[in-house]
């Protein structure tokens, strides 16, 4: 185990400490005697697994979880927020990992709410606007601010909390998966906004999950390990073995390789074919075809087009043109539940805000789908609900492993593993996939990518959407990759590589005009 | 322009119904179309529309405020017993009144907040209490013949052919008026709306729920004081049993409207018009003087049903449109 090592002479001074944080949920130890130090103008990785404690952590500083244990100074003087909006006083912002803004107020209500301009008492509207515009330029985005935020994707609205947050940061940025939704473009947005924080001397936590990032921009690294403290060391001490040693307690298993070679394989019957399907305005009409035992996957920038697509393919979204056949049938997909009744399954990229029933315990997540599709009339017994329960449990590494916990106690990544637990539990004919590994940790990533291979090799169809480009090319067919709504190269057999990919998305678009956008 | 009159699609219906009913009214009863009813419905539904200010922040907030018309009953009779009785002085027991109730509804907001209970169950019990102990006061009606009341009925803006402008109808535009400005102009009207969004969110972003909690049960409690005070002004008595039911009026003529009972959209001037409209089926009534009363609760109850599947429905329709994401600028 690394110690934390001893401040080197004439290093930055310490911002914030955080001496022996405890906590505990009903006898289940969350953390437990945590130490951490951020320094100025550092930006920490704060690294771990599914259910490592950093949300929990991050949620004890703030005062938003109450802590059992432990003291925290801020320059050198002790503080105890007791609550989110304590904290935010004390300099300290936060963009927590659920979903943290008002769905139904515009944009910029939510970018100031709480410290609007005003004068006299009365919010000054127009100053506002001028100013949430101003903030948002700051981040690459020019939206209509008058809008509420629900109009826009999540990937958007996670880029208006971090606006928020970053503008509220006076000394200290705590960022707890900010990345999980954005893609490659934004996050060098992000990180550029974050080396400007860095220089004017405020200290930023990062939680990530992709280890890219943490070398790309971090300069320490605490990992924490069972609710416990594994390690804390500047970046260049700490190369990505280790880290991945130290965050998981053991070596990564493998299977992270190139999918096995291509044999020409006998075309296997296509499970679902469309044709010149299309939505005006929403995604140009497009083929494709699905086939048992293979992966297809969409690649391509964020609002690109990709979740538009399967979105029209699932039904949720009523196509106007094109043509669709299953099994060889002719048929009219106008529905999710006519989608899932010719054999479906969809596991949205939303899924952290819009999938879990937070009330129900992680078994009746699980088999929740699987229950629907069987109808109210032919309920599952309790055996097979426990067993399908266990088998994805221990599948997925659902942590901690109890089925009859309610799901909204588990950390955000658990939480997402019970929900592709849930649609893969339906066993469908064509499973649609959105991102299936954001904010899952590298432990995790690779059985799911084991996963993906076996049910494929059982003879499922996929369609996954992924921006994970080395992951993708490990288990896809066939790679489609899309430009402004439209579906520009399809790349297949040996073409399925990460340069291609990228030379396809990047190739030089038709016209330097500003993205769709909703009227 | 075009989304933010989307926003207020409910309201701008509310008041086409308003008119449509107005001008109904007028082509039977032509003598209907006046200054002199249209006063008359201000002043008779001055109390009601001040509780309906104060329901419309609950609601948006995402809560329900069930004691306001208990409140309004204790009001009066607290009023007439203070001045009749005890010889309070009408202002100071104006004043008495007013901070009985804030405590009262600040109370209720710290318990809802603090114990975690549903408004629901805190207002019910709340309702309870509050009618309770007025019948503990008294159960009889009490005139009140102060000079204040008797002078405050003479003291009206008067326009030609006898129509007046009553103080009720005054304080009555006054409180929509201020709290037009509250809820869509300032900080706290922003938070308002940010609770009715999403409550945990809400904390999250640094705002001081405990506290907006307690305030806008505290206002709607106030307002419903005034109701109550404006209440006995216009009675010029004070009766236990009075107000029974105002609690549900006054959520019906917010969900009329345009305000989602589940809180996070609404407007403070559609609940106004919803006062309007049962004031208008009530005047008609009384206009054609054959009908019975209850022909009010019938109207209104089929106005309620109308209403919410015309907001289903809008709502659907904007969830529809919404779905397409917007772009990002490299
Ligand atoms: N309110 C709660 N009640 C009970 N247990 C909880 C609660 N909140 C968190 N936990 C538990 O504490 C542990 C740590 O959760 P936490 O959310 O901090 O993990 P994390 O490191 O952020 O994981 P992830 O990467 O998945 O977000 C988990 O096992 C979780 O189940
Ligand atoms: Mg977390």
């Amino acid at each position: 185990m690394l110690a934390t090592s001893p401040p080197a002479a004439g290093a930055a001074p310490d911002l914030l400490a955080l001496i022996g944080f405890s906590k505990s949920f009903a006898g289940f130890t969350a953390l437990d005697r945590v130490d951490f130090t951020l320094k100025v103008g550092e930006i920490h990785a704060l690294l771990g697994e599914n259910g490592a404690g950093k949300s929990t952590l991050i949620k004890a500083m703030t005062g938003v979880v109450a802590r059992d244990a432990g003291t925290m100074r801020l320059d050198g003087i002790e503080i105890a927020p007791r609550s989110a909006e304590e904290a935010v006083r004390a300099g300290i912002a936060t963009v927590y990992q659920e979903v943290n803004l008002a769905p139904n107020l515009s944009v910029a209500q939510n970018l100031f709410l709480g410290r609007q301009p005003t004068r006299f008492g009365l919010v000054r509207e127009g100053e506002m606007r001028r100013r949430a515009r101003a903030l948002l330029a700051e981040f690459g985005l020019s939206i209509d601010i008058a809008a509420p935020l629900e109009s826009y994707s999540v990937a958007i609205q996670h880029i208006i909390a971090i606006a928020r947050a970053v503008d509220q940061s006076a000394r200290v940025l705590i960022l707890d998966e900010p990345t999980a939704s954005l893609d490659a473009q934004e996050v060098e947005v992000l990180f550029a906004v974050m080396r400007q924080l860095k220089a004017r001397g405020i200290g930023i936590v990062f939680v990530t999950h992709f280890l890219d990032q943490v070398y790309a921009i971090c300069d320490r690294i605490t990992v924490l390990r069972n609710g416990r403290l594994a390690g804390s060391a500047p970046v260049a001490d700490l190369p990505r073995l280790d880290l991945v040693r130290l965050m998981l307690g053991r070596e990564l298993s493998a299977a992270t390789g190139r999918r096995p070679p291509h044999e020409a394989r006998a075309p296997s019957t296509a499970v679902a074919a469309f044709r010149g399907l299309g939505k005006t305005g929403y995604v140009v009409p497009f083929d494709l075809t699905l086939r048992a035992g293979h992966v297809v996957g969409l690649a391509g920038l964020l609002g690109s087009g990709r979740t538009e697509t399967v979105r029209l393919v699932f039904g949720a979204e009523r196509a106007d043109c094109g043509a669709a056949q299953v099994a060889g049938q002719k048929a009219s997909i106008g529905s999710p539940r006519e989608a899932m009744a010719l054999g479906f399954g969809y596991c949205p990229e939303e899924r952290k805000t819009e999938g879990i029933v937070a009330e129900l315990t992680v078994r009746e997540n699980i088999v929740l789908a699987l229950q629907a599709r069987r109808g109210a009339l032919a309920p599952l017994s309790r055996r097979e609900q426990d067993a399908i329960a266990a088998k994805f449990i221990r599948l997925l590494d659902i942590r901690p492993p109890d089925p009859e916990r309610p799901i909204g106690l588990l950390s955000g990544g658990n939480q997402q593993k019970a929900l592709l637990a849930r649609w893969l539990a339906t066993a469908p004919q064509l499973l649609i996939l959105d991102e299936p590994t954001r904010g899952i940790d590298v432990g995790a990533h690779a059985e799911i990518i084991k996963l993906i291979r076996d049910l494929c090799a059982e003879g499922m169809a996929l369609l996954v959407v992924s921006s994970e480009l080395d992951e993708l090319v490990t288990y896809a067919d066939e790679v489609i990759v899309l430009r402004e709504r439209a579906h520009v190269a399809r790349l297949t057999g040996a073409q399925v590589e990460v340069p291609a990919i990228l030379a396809a998305i990047a190739e030089v678009p038709s016209s330097a005009s500003p993205p769709v956008r909703a009227a | 322009m075009i989304r933010s009159l989307s926003r207020l699609t409910p309201v701008l219906a509310t008041l086409a119904v308003f008119l449509a009913g107005f001008i109904a009214c007028s082509l039977v009863y032509p003598n209907f179309a006046s200054l002199r009813v249209v006063m008359n419905l201000l002043t008779d539904n001055a109390f009601l529309a001040i509780v309906a200010v104060g329901m419309t922040f609950v609601i948006i907030s995402g809560g329900i405020d069930l004691s306001v018309g208990s409140v309004i009953g204790f009001t009066t009779v607290f009023l007439a017993l203070a001045i009749e009785r005890w010889g309070v002085p009408p202002l100071m027991a104006f004043v008495l009144i007013l901070v009985i109730c804030a405590a009262f509804g600040a109370a209720m907001g710290a318990i809802i907040q603090y114990f975690e209970l549903p408004a629901f169950i805190v207002t019910l019990a709340g309702m309870f209490l509050a009618r309770g102990v007025s019948f503990l006061l008294s159960t009889e009606s009490i005139p009140i013949t102060a000079d204040l009341y008797a002078h405050l009925s003479e003291h009206a803006f008067r326009f030609e052919g006898g129509s007046r402008l009553t103080v009720p109808a005054m304080i009555m535009i006054a409180v929509v008026l201020a709290g037009m400005v509250l809820l869509h102009l300032t900080r706290f009207g922003a938070n308002v709306y940010a609770l009715g969004g999403s409550r945990q969110a809400t904390a999250l972003m640094g705002i001081n729920v405990a506290r907006t909690t307690v305030l806008i049960y505290t206002l709607s409690s106030v307002l419903a004081g005034l109701a109550g005070i404006v209440f006995s002004l216009y009675t010029s008595s004070g009766y236990s049993l009075s107000a029974v039911g105002v609690e549900l009026d006054a959520i019906a003529a917010v969900v009329i409207g345009g305000t989602l009972l589940s809180g996070g959209y609404g407007f403070i001037f559609g609940s106004f018009l919803g006062v309007m409209i049962q004031g208008l089926i009530q005047t008609y009534i009384s206009f054609d003087g054959m009908l019975s009363s209850w022909w009010a609760k019938i109207a209104t109850g089929l106005l309620l049903f109308a209403f919410i599947a015309f907001q289903q429905f809008t709502l659907h329709l904007a969830r529809r449109s919404r779905r397409a994401p917007a772009g990002v600028h490299p």
